[in-house]
Protein backbone atom coordinates (compact mmCIF):
# COMPACT_ATOMS: atom_id res chain seq x y z
CA UNK A 1 0.00 0.00 0.00
CA UNK A 2 1.50 3.34 -0.73
CA UNK A 3 1.33 6.25 1.72
CA UNK A 4 -0.57 9.96 1.34
CA UNK A 5 0.65 11.82 4.12
CA UNK A 6 -1.14 14.67 5.25
CA UNK A 7 -0.43 17.15 8.57
CA UNK A 8 -2.09 17.62 11.81
CA UNK A 9 -5.77 18.76 12.52
CA UNK A 10 -7.25 17.57 8.97
CA UNK A 11 -10.71 17.99 9.91
CA UNK A 12 -14.04 16.68 8.59
CA UNK A 13 -15.00 19.78 5.85
CA UNK A 14 -12.30 19.24 3.82
CA UNK A 15 -12.34 15.60 4.05
CA UNK A 16 -16.18 15.69 3.20
CA UNK A 17 -17.17 19.51 2.21
CA UNK A 18 -20.26 20.44 3.47
CA UNK A 19 -21.86 21.77 0.43
CA UNK A 20 -21.60 17.98 -1.35
CA UNK A 21 -23.34 16.32 1.91
CA UNK A 22 -26.40 16.31 0.32
CA UNK A 23 -24.88 14.16 -2.80
CA UNK A 24 -23.80 10.41 -2.72
CA UNK A 25 -20.96 9.27 -0.82
CA UNK A 26 -19.66 8.57 -4.82
CA UNK A 27 -19.81 12.66 -5.79
CA UNK A 28 -18.43 13.23 -2.23
CA UNK A 29 -15.79 11.25 -2.41
CA UNK A 30 -14.56 13.10 -5.38
CA UNK A 31 -14.07 16.02 -3.37
CA UNK A 32 -12.70 14.71 -0.79
CA UNK A 33 -9.35 15.94 0.78
CA UNK A 34 -9.15 18.38 -2.64
CA UNK A 35 -8.87 21.85 -0.67
CA UNK A 36 -5.77 20.21 0.83
CA UNK A 37 -4.92 18.08 -2.00
CA UNK A 38 -6.29 18.76 -5.17
CA UNK A 39 -5.49 15.12 -7.25
CA UNK A 40 -5.96 12.91 -4.29
CA UNK A 41 -9.25 11.40 -5.33
CA UNK A 42 -8.52 11.04 -8.35
CA UNK A 43 -5.01 9.75 -7.92
CA UNK A 44 -5.58 7.33 -4.67
CA UNK A 45 -5.80 3.84 -6.12
CA UNK A 46 -7.48 1.24 -3.99
CA UNK A 47 -5.47 -0.52 -1.27
CA UNK A 48 -3.40 2.99 -0.28
CA UNK A 49 -3.15 3.87 2.97
CA UNK A 50 -4.10 7.59 4.87
CA UNK A 51 -1.29 9.28 7.06
CA UNK A 52 -1.49 11.97 8.95
CA UNK A 53 0.00 13.98 12.39
CA UNK A 54 -2.56 14.67 15.48
CA UNK A 55 -5.92 14.74 15.58
CA UNK A 56 -6.85 13.38 12.30
CA UNK A 57 -10.55 13.49 11.53
CA UNK A 58 -11.05 16.60 13.85
CA UNK A 59 -14.84 18.44 13.21
CA UNK A 60 -18.15 17.40 12.65
CA UNK A 61 -20.06 14.14 13.11
CA UNK A 62 -20.70 13.24 9.47
CA UNK A 63 -19.62 9.87 8.76
CA UNK A 64 -19.28 10.68 4.88
CA UNK A 65 -15.66 11.96 5.93
CA UNK A 66 -14.11 8.09 6.88
CA UNK A 67 -17.12 6.91 4.22
CA UNK A 68 -15.60 8.90 1.50
CA UNK A 69 -12.30 7.52 2.14
CA UNK A 70 -13.43 3.74 2.11
CA UNK A 71 -15.00 4.71 -1.03
CA UNK A 72 -11.84 5.79 -2.70
CA UNK A 73 -10.46 2.12 -1.54
CA UNK A 74 -8.40 3.81 1.13
CA UNK A 75 -7.40 0.45 2.86
CA UNK A 76 -6.33 1.82 6.32
CA UNK A 77 -5.74 5.33 8.60
CA UNK A 78 -2.54 5.60 10.54
CA UNK A 79 -1.98 8.48 12.51
CA UNK A 80 -0.58 10.49 15.42
CA UNK A 81 -4.26 10.39 16.88
CA UNK A 82 -7.57 10.55 15.91
CA UNK A 83 -10.37 13.00 16.89
CA UNK A 84 -12.81 10.98 19.00
CA UNK A 85 -16.19 11.08 16.84
CA UNK A 86 -14.25 10.44 13.50
CA UNK A 87 -11.98 7.30 15.42
CA UNK A 88 -15.79 5.74 16.67
CA UNK A 89 -17.16 6.03 13.01
CA UNK A 90 -14.52 5.11 10.88
CA UNK A 91 -13.91 1.83 13.01
CA UNK A 92 -18.09 1.29 13.03
CA UNK A 93 -17.69 1.45 8.75
CA UNK A 94 -14.93 -1.50 9.49
CA UNK A 95 -12.23 1.34 8.07
CA UNK A 96 -9.46 0.70 10.72
CA UNK A 97 -8.09 3.72 12.05
CA UNK A 98 -4.32 2.98 13.27
CA UNK A 99 -3.45 5.41 16.33
CA UNK A 100 1.16 5.24 15.47
CA UNK A 101 3.36 7.06 17.34
CA UNK A 102 5.86 7.50 15.03
CA UNK A 103 3.44 7.99 11.90
CA UNK A 104 5.47 11.17 11.06
CA UNK A 105 8.31 8.64 9.87
CA UNK A 106 6.25 8.05 6.85
CA UNK A 107 7.45 9.92 4.29
CA UNK A 108 4.27 10.68 1.32
CA UNK A 109 4.77 7.77 -1.16
CA UNK A 110 6.20 5.27 1.12
CA UNK A 111 5.07 1.41 0.17
CA UNK A 112 3.96 0.12 4.11
CA UNK A 113 2.60 -2.93 4.46
CA UNK A 114 0.58 -3.69 8.24
CA UNK A 115 0.82 -6.65 10.26
CA UNK A 116 -2.33 -6.73 12.11
CA UNK A 117 -1.49 -9.77 13.92
CA UNK A 118 1.90 -8.10 15.38
CA UNK A 119 0.41 -4.53 15.52
CA UNK A 120 3.43 -3.66 13.53
CA UNK A 121 3.05 -1.15 10.27
CA UNK A 122 6.64 -2.11 8.18
CA UNK A 123 7.85 0.68 5.54
CA UNK A 124 9.27 -1.01 2.74
CA UNK A 125 10.26 1.81 1.37
CA UNK A 126 12.78 2.47 4.36
CA UNK A 127 12.76 -0.76 6.02
CA UNK A 128 11.19 0.97 9.20
CA UNK A 129 9.27 -0.88 11.45
CA UNK A 130 6.69 0.96 13.57
CA UNK A 131 4.05 -0.30 16.44
CA UNK A 132 0.80 0.73 16.34
CA UNK A 133 -2.05 0.73 18.77
CA UNK A 134 -4.40 -2.44 18.05
CA UNK A 135 -7.75 -1.77 17.72
CA UNK A 136 -9.28 -2.12 21.04
CA UNK A 137 -10.70 -5.73 21.92
CA UNK A 138 -14.13 -4.66 22.55
CA UNK A 139 -14.71 -3.37 18.82
CA UNK A 140 -12.56 -5.98 17.04
CA UNK A 141 -15.19 -8.23 16.31
CA UNK A 142 -17.23 -5.28 14.76
CA UNK A 143 -14.08 -4.40 12.74
CA UNK A 144 -13.69 -7.93 11.47
CA UNK A 145 -17.34 -8.37 10.21
CA UNK A 146 -17.00 -5.39 8.13
CA UNK A 147 -18.42 -2.31 10.23
CA UNK A 148 -20.95 -2.06 13.25
CA UNK A 149 -23.88 -2.25 9.88
CA UNK A 150 -23.01 -6.08 9.55
CA UNK A 151 -21.89 -6.40 12.87
CA UNK A 152 -25.52 -5.80 13.96
CA UNK A 153 -27.02 -8.00 10.88
CA UNK A 154 -25.15 -10.84 12.21
CA UNK A 155 -26.12 -10.56 15.74
CA UNK A 156 -29.74 -9.69 14.75
CA UNK A 157 -29.87 -13.10 12.88
CA UNK A 158 -28.44 -15.26 15.35
CA UNK A 159 -31.30 -14.23 17.80
CA UNK A 160 -33.63 -14.75 15.88
CA UNK A 161 -32.12 -18.74 14.27
CA UNK A 162 -31.26 -19.38 18.16
CA UNK B 1 -14.86 6.65 45.71
CA UNK B 2 -15.10 10.35 45.05
CA UNK B 3 -16.84 10.26 41.41
CA UNK B 4 -16.62 13.89 38.66
CA UNK B 5 -19.80 14.71 37.20
CA UNK B 6 -18.85 12.69 33.90
CA UNK B 7 -18.56 9.67 36.15
CA UNK B 8 -21.76 9.86 37.97
CA UNK B 9 -23.96 10.50 34.85
CA UNK B 10 -21.87 7.74 32.93
CA UNK B 11 -22.45 5.47 36.18
CA UNK B 12 -26.40 5.85 35.96
CA UNK B 13 -26.81 5.25 32.53
CA UNK B 14 -24.34 1.77 33.04
CA UNK B 15 -25.87 1.19 36.10
CA UNK B 16 -23.54 1.02 38.40
CA UNK B 17 -22.47 2.70 41.70
CA UNK B 18 -19.14 4.31 40.37
CA UNK B 19 -16.86 3.95 37.35
CA UNK B 20 -13.20 4.10 36.65
CA UNK B 21 -11.67 6.22 33.79
CA UNK B 22 -10.61 4.30 31.29
CA UNK B 23 -12.97 1.28 31.60
CA UNK B 24 -14.84 0.41 28.98
CA UNK B 25 -19.09 0.52 29.67
CA UNK B 26 -22.26 0.00 28.11
CA UNK B 27 -24.49 3.04 28.77
CA UNK B 28 -28.48 3.12 28.26
CA UNK B 29 -29.79 5.95 26.33
CA UNK B 30 -32.17 7.91 27.84
CA UNK B 31 -32.44 10.34 24.96
CA UNK B 32 -31.41 10.03 20.73
CA UNK B 33 -31.46 13.76 18.94
CA UNK B 34 -31.58 13.48 14.92
CA UNK B 35 -31.45 16.20 12.23
CA UNK B 36 -32.29 15.67 8.70
CA UNK B 37 -28.88 15.56 7.55
CA UNK B 38 -27.38 12.66 9.49
CA UNK B 39 -30.66 11.18 10.59
CA UNK B 40 -33.51 9.85 8.95
CA UNK B 41 -32.34 9.95 4.92
CA UNK B 42 -29.05 7.45 6.47
CA UNK B 43 -30.71 5.45 9.30
CA UNK B 44 -33.94 4.32 7.55
CA UNK B 45 -32.18 2.17 4.73
CA UNK B 46 -30.09 0.93 7.40
CA UNK B 47 -32.99 -0.51 9.91
CA UNK B 48 -35.22 -1.56 6.76
CA UNK B 49 -31.82 -3.40 5.82
CA UNK B 50 -31.86 -5.18 9.31
CA UNK B 51 -35.51 -5.27 9.56
CA UNK B 52 -35.10 -3.58 12.81
CA UNK B 53 -37.80 -0.86 14.48
CA UNK B 54 -36.73 2.20 16.87
CA UNK B 55 -36.02 0.80 20.09
CA UNK B 56 -38.53 3.37 22.22
CA UNK B 57 -39.75 5.57 19.89
CA UNK B 58 -40.28 8.26 23.19
CA UNK B 59 -36.96 8.57 23.56
CA UNK B 60 -35.85 10.23 20.15
CA UNK B 61 -36.50 13.26 18.21
CA UNK B 62 -35.84 14.55 14.67
CA UNK B 63 -35.50 18.15 14.28
CA UNK B 64 -34.48 19.53 10.85
CA UNK B 65 -32.58 22.15 10.44
CA UNK B 66 -29.63 21.69 8.00
CA UNK B 67 -31.29 21.17 4.74
CA UNK B 68 -33.74 24.08 5.10
CA UNK B 69 -35.13 26.20 3.32
CA UNK B 70 -35.05 23.26 0.70
CA UNK B 71 -34.56 24.99 -2.52
CA UNK B 72 -33.39 22.01 -4.59
CA UNK B 73 -34.69 18.68 -5.35
CA UNK B 74 -32.43 17.18 -3.34
CA UNK B 75 -32.90 18.93 -0.15
CA UNK B 76 -36.56 18.41 -0.88
CA UNK B 77 -36.27 14.97 -0.97
CA UNK B 78 -33.98 14.78 2.42
CA UNK B 79 -36.76 16.45 4.54
CA UNK B 80 -39.28 14.52 2.88
CA UNK B 81 -37.88 11.54 3.73
CA UNK B 82 -37.57 12.79 7.80
CA UNK B 83 -41.59 13.83 7.72
CA UNK B 84 -42.39 10.47 6.17
CA UNK B 85 -39.87 8.42 8.70
CA UNK B 86 -41.16 9.97 12.04
CA UNK B 87 -44.52 9.16 10.70
CA UNK B 88 -43.52 5.89 9.83
CA UNK B 89 -41.56 5.22 12.78
CA UNK B 90 -44.06 6.93 15.57
CA UNK B 91 -41.95 9.32 16.55
CA UNK B 92 -44.27 12.23 18.33
CA UNK B 93 -41.11 14.31 18.95
CA UNK B 94 -40.47 15.84 15.99
CA UNK B 95 -39.68 19.65 15.38
CA UNK B 96 -40.28 20.94 11.60
CA UNK B 97 -38.31 24.27 10.64
CA UNK B 98 -38.25 25.25 14.45
CA UNK B 99 -34.29 26.12 14.62
CA UNK B 100 -30.93 24.24 14.79
CA UNK B 101 -31.12 21.43 16.95
CA UNK B 102 -29.19 22.04 20.04
CA UNK B 103 -31.23 24.79 20.68
CA UNK B 104 -34.65 23.21 19.83
CA UNK B 105 -33.95 20.19 22.16
CA UNK B 106 -33.80 22.18 25.64
CA UNK B 107 -35.86 24.86 24.43
CA UNK B 108 -39.03 22.22 24.05
CA UNK B 109 -37.98 20.35 27.62
CA UNK B 110 -36.06 17.16 26.35
CA UNK B 111 -33.17 17.91 28.25
CA UNK B 112 -32.58 17.27 31.71
CA UNK B 113 -29.93 17.30 34.42
CA UNK B 114 -28.85 13.57 34.83
CA UNK B 115 -29.60 12.29 31.82
CA UNK B 116 -27.33 10.38 29.06
CA UNK B 117 -28.16 11.44 25.58
CA UNK B 118 -26.50 11.03 21.95
CA UNK B 119 -26.96 13.58 18.97
CA UNK B 120 -26.37 12.80 15.64
CA UNK B 121 -24.25 16.15 15.34
CA UNK B 122 -21.03 17.32 16.91
CA UNK B 123 -22.27 20.19 18.45
CA UNK B 124 -24.03 17.37 20.72
CA UNK B 125 -22.44 18.11 23.83
CA UNK B 126 -24.50 21.75 24.13
CA UNK B 127 -26.46 19.36 25.80
CA UNK B 128 -23.79 19.19 28.78
CA UNK B 129 -24.97 22.76 29.71
CA UNK B 130 -27.64 20.96 31.58
CA UNK B 131 -25.52 18.75 33.29
CA UNK B 132 -26.26 15.76 30.95
CA UNK B 133 -23.90 13.39 29.51
CA UNK B 134 -24.37 14.24 25.60
CA UNK B 135 -22.00 13.80 22.82
CA UNK B 136 -22.21 13.43 19.28
CA UNK B 137 -22.38 10.05 17.23
CA UNK B 138 -22.28 9.19 13.44
CA UNK B 139 -25.24 8.06 11.40
CA UNK B 140 -23.69 4.00 12.24
CA UNK B 141 -22.92 4.48 15.54
CA UNK B 142 -26.82 6.18 16.04
CA UNK B 143 -28.39 3.35 14.30
CA UNK B 144 -26.59 0.89 17.13
CA UNK B 145 -28.50 3.49 19.66
CA UNK B 146 -32.00 3.14 17.36
CA UNK B 147 -31.56 -0.78 17.17
CA UNK B 148 -30.32 -1.37 20.74
CA UNK B 149 -30.77 1.33 23.17
CA UNK B 150 -27.50 1.35 24.43
CA UNK B 151 -23.87 2.56 23.67
CA UNK B 152 -20.35 1.89 24.30
CA UNK B 153 -18.12 4.37 25.88
CA UNK B 154 -15.02 4.30 27.28
CA UNK B 155 -15.24 5.99 30.66
CA UNK B 156 -13.62 9.84 30.56
CA UNK B 157 -11.03 11.89 32.77
CA UNK B 158 -12.20 14.85 33.15
CA UNK B 159 -10.33 18.12 32.37
CA UNK B 160 -11.48 21.22 34.97
CA UNK B 161 -11.58 24.62 33.18
CA UNK B 162 -12.35 27.02 36.24
CA UNK B 163 -13.02 30.73 35.86
CA UNK B 164 -12.71 32.68 38.58
CA UNK B 165 -14.38 36.28 38.34
CA UNK B 166 -16.32 37.38 35.82
CA UNK B 167 -16.21 38.29 32.24
CA UNK B 168 -16.07 41.84 31.64
CA UNK B 169 -19.08 43.87 29.32
CA UNK B 170 -18.79 42.95 25.73
CA UNK B 171 -16.61 39.91 26.15
CA UNK B 172 -18.79 36.70 26.52
CA UNK B 173 -18.57 32.65 26.60
CA UNK B 174 -17.19 32.36 22.91
CA UNK B 175 -14.25 34.62 23.38
CA UNK B 176 -13.88 31.90 26.44
CA UNK B 177 -13.94 29.19 24.31
CA UNK B 178 -11.75 30.74 21.73
CA UNK B 179 -9.27 31.54 24.00
CA UNK B 180 -9.04 27.63 25.74
CA UNK B 181 -8.96 26.26 21.59
CA UNK B 182 -6.00 28.78 20.91
CA UNK B 183 -4.10 27.96 24.21
CA UNK B 184 -5.17 24.06 23.64
CA UNK B 185 -5.46 23.77 20.97
CA UNK B 186 -8.27 21.43 18.58
CA UNK B 187 -7.30 18.38 20.51
CA UNK B 188 -6.81 19.45 24.23
CA UNK B 189 -10.25 17.94 25.07
CA UNK B 190 -8.40 14.75 24.67
CA UNK B 191 -12.32 13.18 23.54
CA UNK B 192 -11.98 13.31 27.55
CA UNK B 193 -15.05 15.29 29.46
CA UNK B 194 -13.99 18.93 29.72
CA UNK B 195 -15.98 20.49 32.90
CA UNK B 196 -16.69 24.00 32.94
CA UNK B 197 -16.33 25.61 36.48
CA UNK B 198 -15.60 28.36 38.57
CA UNK B 199 -17.55 31.96 40.03
CA UNK B 200 -17.61 33.23 35.80
CA UNK B 201 -19.14 30.29 34.68
CA UNK B 202 -21.76 30.01 37.29
CA UNK B 203 -22.58 33.49 36.64
CA UNK B 204 -23.18 33.05 33.18
CA UNK B 205 -27.22 32.80 31.81
CA UNK B 206 -28.11 29.30 30.71
CA UNK B 207 -27.63 30.09 26.54
CA UNK B 208 -24.11 31.42 27.30
CA UNK B 209 -23.09 28.30 29.08
CA UNK B 210 -24.75 26.36 26.29
CA UNK B 211 -21.75 28.03 24.07
CA UNK B 212 -19.33 26.90 26.65
CA UNK B 213 -20.49 23.16 25.90
CA UNK B 214 -21.15 23.42 22.39
CA UNK B 215 -17.63 24.42 21.64
CA UNK B 216 -16.40 21.91 23.52
CA UNK B 217 -16.38 19.90 19.83
CA UNK B 218 -13.98 22.33 18.76
CA UNK B 219 -11.68 21.70 21.85
CA UNK B 220 -11.73 18.65 21.34
CA UNK B 221 -13.85 16.86 23.94
CA UNK B 222 -16.12 14.35 23.91
CA UNK B 223 -18.59 16.00 26.24
CA UNK B 224 -18.63 19.78 27.72
CA UNK B 225 -20.30 19.76 31.74
CA UNK B 226 -21.50 22.14 33.69
CA UNK B 227 -23.34 21.44 37.40
CA UNK B 228 -26.87 22.41 37.55
CA UNK B 229 -27.96 24.95 39.46
CA UNK B 230 -31.07 27.65 39.39
CA UNK B 231 -30.51 29.11 36.31
CA UNK B 232 -30.49 25.46 34.94
CA UNK B 233 -33.53 24.76 36.69
CA UNK B 234 -35.08 27.96 35.83
CA UNK B 235 -34.59 27.71 32.35
CA UNK B 236 -36.01 24.48 32.19
CA UNK B 237 -38.51 25.52 33.92
CA UNK B 238 -37.99 22.41 36.72
CA UNK B 239 -40.29 22.02 39.74
CA UNK B 240 -38.03 20.36 41.59
CA UNK B 241 -34.15 21.45 42.17
CA UNK B 242 -32.08 18.27 40.62
CA UNK B 243 -28.51 19.45 41.33
CA UNK B 244 -26.61 17.28 39.40
CA UNK B 245 -22.78 17.85 39.99
CA UNK B 246 -19.02 16.10 40.73
CA UNK B 247 -17.43 15.52 44.32
CA UNK B 248 -15.65 18.24 45.31
CA UNK B 249 -12.64 15.79 45.64
CA UNK B 250 -13.17 13.96 42.93
CA UNK B 251 -9.68 13.38 40.60
CA UNK B 252 -9.67 15.24 37.68
CA UNK B 253 -6.58 14.58 34.57
CA UNK B 254 -5.98 18.32 34.83
CA UNK B 255 -7.42 21.51 36.72
CA UNK B 256 -6.81 24.87 34.76
CA UNK B 257 -7.45 28.12 36.46
CA UNK B 258 -8.00 31.23 34.97
CA UNK B 259 -9.16 34.50 35.86
CA UNK B 260 -12.21 35.72 33.58
CA UNK B 261 -12.19 38.89 34.16
CA UNK B 262 -8.83 39.93 32.60
CA UNK B 263 -9.77 38.29 29.25
CA UNK B 264 -9.99 40.45 26.29
CA UNK B 265 -12.49 39.49 23.05
CA UNK B 266 -10.82 36.75 21.14
CA UNK B 267 -10.57 36.20 16.95
CA UNK B 268 -9.61 32.98 15.49
CA UNK B 269 -8.00 33.76 12.16
CA UNK B 270 -8.37 31.11 8.90
CA UNK B 271 -8.79 28.33 8.89
CA UNK B 272 -8.99 26.76 12.07
CA UNK B 273 -10.50 27.91 15.33
CA UNK B 274 -7.56 27.64 17.28
CA UNK B 275 -5.84 30.18 15.24
CA UNK B 276 -7.05 32.38 18.03
CA UNK B 277 -5.24 35.62 19.14
CA UNK B 278 -7.11 38.98 21.36
CA UNK B 279 -8.76 41.13 19.06
CA UNK B 280 -6.73 44.01 19.01
CA UNK B 281 -4.37 41.85 16.65
CA UNK B 282 -6.83 41.77 13.66
CA UNK B 283 -7.87 45.22 13.61
CA UNK B 284 -6.28 45.96 10.07
CA UNK B 285 -8.73 43.12 8.53
CA UNK B 286 -11.25 44.71 6.49
CA UNK B 287 -13.88 42.04 6.51
CA UNK B 288 -16.92 42.05 3.48
CA UNK B 289 -19.03 40.29 5.43
CA UNK B 290 -20.33 40.05 8.96
CA UNK B 291 -23.06 36.70 10.19
CA UNK B 292 -24.63 35.93 12.95
CA UNK B 293 -25.91 32.37 12.68
CA UNK B 294 -25.73 29.40 13.88
CA UNK B 295 -26.30 26.69 17.25
CA UNK B 296 -22.94 28.78 18.28
CA UNK B 297 -23.22 32.06 17.58
CA UNK B 298 -27.33 33.09 16.75
CA UNK B 299 -29.40 32.21 19.86
CA UNK B 300 -31.53 35.24 21.95
CA UNK B 301 -28.54 35.42 24.64
CA UNK B 302 -26.48 35.96 21.18
CA UNK B 303 -28.76 38.53 19.30
CA UNK B 304 -29.08 40.46 22.56
CA UNK B 305 -25.50 40.91 23.06
CA UNK B 306 -25.26 41.97 18.92
CA UNK B 307 -27.58 44.45 19.48
CA UNK B 308 -25.83 45.80 22.59
CA UNK B 309 -23.24 46.65 20.29
CA UNK B 310 -26.12 48.13 17.05
CA UNK B 311 -28.46 50.16 19.03
CA UNK B 312 -28.51 53.15 17.20
CA UNK B 313 -25.38 52.23 15.16
CA UNK B 314 -25.37 51.11 11.02
CA UNK B 315 -23.40 48.36 9.77
CA UNK B 316 -20.77 49.18 7.05
CA UNK B 317 -21.13 45.59 5.77
CA UNK B 318 -23.73 42.99 4.36
CA UNK B 319 -24.78 41.77 8.02
CA UNK B 320 -26.76 38.66 7.98
CA UNK B 321 -28.92 37.11 10.86
CA UNK B 322 -30.03 33.83 11.03
CA UNK B 323 -31.32 32.92 14.83
CA UNK B 324 -31.03 29.95 15.85
CA UNK B 325 -34.68 29.17 16.76
CA UNK B 326 -38.02 30.53 15.74
CA UNK B 327 -38.83 30.62 19.29
CA UNK B 328 -35.79 32.63 19.95
CA UNK B 329 -36.92 34.96 16.91
CA UNK B 330 -40.21 35.57 18.46
CA UNK B 331 -38.46 36.45 21.73
CA UNK B 332 -36.14 38.88 19.88
CA UNK B 333 -38.83 40.57 17.63
CA UNK B 334 -41.59 40.63 20.80
CA UNK B 335 -38.50 42.48 22.77
CA UNK B 336 -37.29 44.93 20.42
CA UNK B 337 -33.94 43.15 19.80
CA UNK B 338 -34.74 41.96 16.08
CA UNK B 339 -35.64 45.51 15.43
CA UNK B 340 -32.48 46.90 16.64
CA UNK B 341 -29.99 44.48 14.21
CA UNK B 342 -32.97 45.38 11.32
CA UNK B 343 -32.36 49.13 11.67
CA UNK B 344 -28.86 48.50 11.55
CA UNK B 345 -28.65 47.14 8.21
CA UNK B 346 -29.21 43.07 8.68
CA UNK B 347 -30.53 41.01 6.80
CA UNK B 348 -32.82 38.22 8.26
CA UNK B 349 -32.40 34.68 7.42
CA UNK B 350 -34.12 31.64 8.36
CA UNK B 351 -33.52 29.70 11.59
CA UNK B 352 -31.23 26.82 9.77
CA UNK B 353 -27.79 25.75 9.87
CA UNK B 354 -27.59 27.63 6.95
CA UNK B 355 -23.65 28.90 5.94
CA UNK B 356 -22.27 27.59 8.85
CA UNK B 357 -22.95 23.82 7.42
CA UNK B 358 -22.04 24.65 4.21
CA UNK B 359 -25.73 24.92 2.95
CA UNK B 360 -28.11 27.58 0.98
CA UNK B 361 -28.07 30.22 -0.92
CA UNK B 362 -25.13 32.33 0.54
CA UNK B 363 -21.98 30.48 0.73
CA UNK B 364 -19.12 32.36 0.88
CA UNK B 365 -17.22 33.47 -2.91
CA UNK B 366 -14.04 32.86 -4.04
CA UNK B 367 -12.04 35.35 -1.90
CA UNK B 368 -14.23 36.73 0.32
CA UNK B 369 -13.41 37.65 4.05
CA UNK B 370 -16.21 37.24 6.48
CA UNK B 371 -16.54 37.68 10.66
CA UNK B 372 -18.51 34.72 11.77
CA UNK B 373 -20.28 34.11 15.16
CA UNK B 374 -20.29 30.42 14.41
CA UNK B 375 -17.85 27.42 15.83
CA UNK B 376 -15.97 26.59 12.60
CA UNK B 377 -13.47 28.30 9.87
CA UNK B 378 -12.16 25.40 8.60
CA UNK B 379 -10.98 26.08 4.97
CA UNK B 380 -14.05 25.71 2.36
CA UNK B 381 -16.69 24.90 5.15
CA UNK B 382 -18.66 28.15 4.46
CA UNK B 383 -17.78 28.32 0.92
CA UNK B 384 -15.57 28.36 -1.50
CA UNK B 385 -12.06 27.14 -0.18
CA UNK B 386 -10.34 30.45 -1.21
CA UNK B 387 -12.64 32.20 1.78
CA UNK B 388 -11.46 33.78 4.85
CA UNK B 389 -13.62 33.42 7.82
CA UNK B 390 -12.89 35.05 11.05
CA UNK B 391 -14.44 33.87 14.40
CA UNK B 392 -15.68 36.21 16.91
CA UNK B 393 -18.38 36.73 19.51
CA UNK B 394 -21.34 37.98 18.27
CA UNK B 395 -20.29 41.74 20.33
CA UNK B 396 -17.04 41.43 18.01
CA UNK B 397 -19.11 40.31 15.10
CA UNK B 398 -21.16 43.38 15.14
CA UNK B 399 -18.44 45.51 16.43
CA UNK B 400 -16.62 44.88 13.25
CA UNK B 401 -19.80 45.29 11.20
CA UNK B 402 -20.07 48.88 12.54
CA UNK B 403 -16.18 49.89 12.39
CA UNK B 404 -15.77 48.48 8.68
CA UNK B 405 -12.80 46.02 10.01
CA UNK B 406 -12.36 43.59 13.06
CA UNK B 407 -13.05 45.28 15.92
CA UNK B 408 -13.31 45.43 19.97
CA UNK B 409 -16.73 45.59 20.92
CA UNK B 410 -15.38 46.94 24.92
CA UNK B 411 -15.68 50.58 23.72
CA UNK B 412 -19.48 49.88 22.67
CA UNK B 413 -20.49 48.29 24.62
CA UNK B 414 -20.02 51.01 27.68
Amino acid sequence: MKAWVFGDDIDTDVLAPGRYMKSDISEIAQHCLEAVRPEFSQSVTPGDCVVAGRNFGAGSSREQAPAALKHLGVAALVAESFAGLFYRNSLNLGLPALVCDGARRIRNGDRLELDFQKSILVNLTTGDKLAFEPIPDHLLEMVRDGGLLPHLEKRLKCRTTS
Amino acid sequence: MSQTLAQKLVARAAGRGTVTPGEIVTCKVDLAMMHDSGGPRRVKPMLERLGAKVWDPSKVVVITDHYLPAYDDESRKIIRIARDWVREAGIDNFYDAQGICHIVLPERGHLRPGMFAVGGDSHSPTGGAFAAYMFGVGATEMLGVLVTGEIWLKVPHTIAMDFSGKISPGVSAKDIMLFLIGRFGLDGGQYQAVEYRGEAIRKLPMQERMTLCNMTAELGGQTGLIASDGVTQEFLKLKDPDPWSGDPDAQVIAHHRFNATDLAPQVAAPHSPANTKEVSFFENIKPSLAYIGACTGAKLEDLRMAAQVLRNRKSKMRLLVAPASLRDQKTAEDEGTLKILLDAGAELLPNACGICAGFGEHLLPENMVAISSTARNFKGRMGAASSQVYLGSPYTVAASAVAGRICDPREMVK
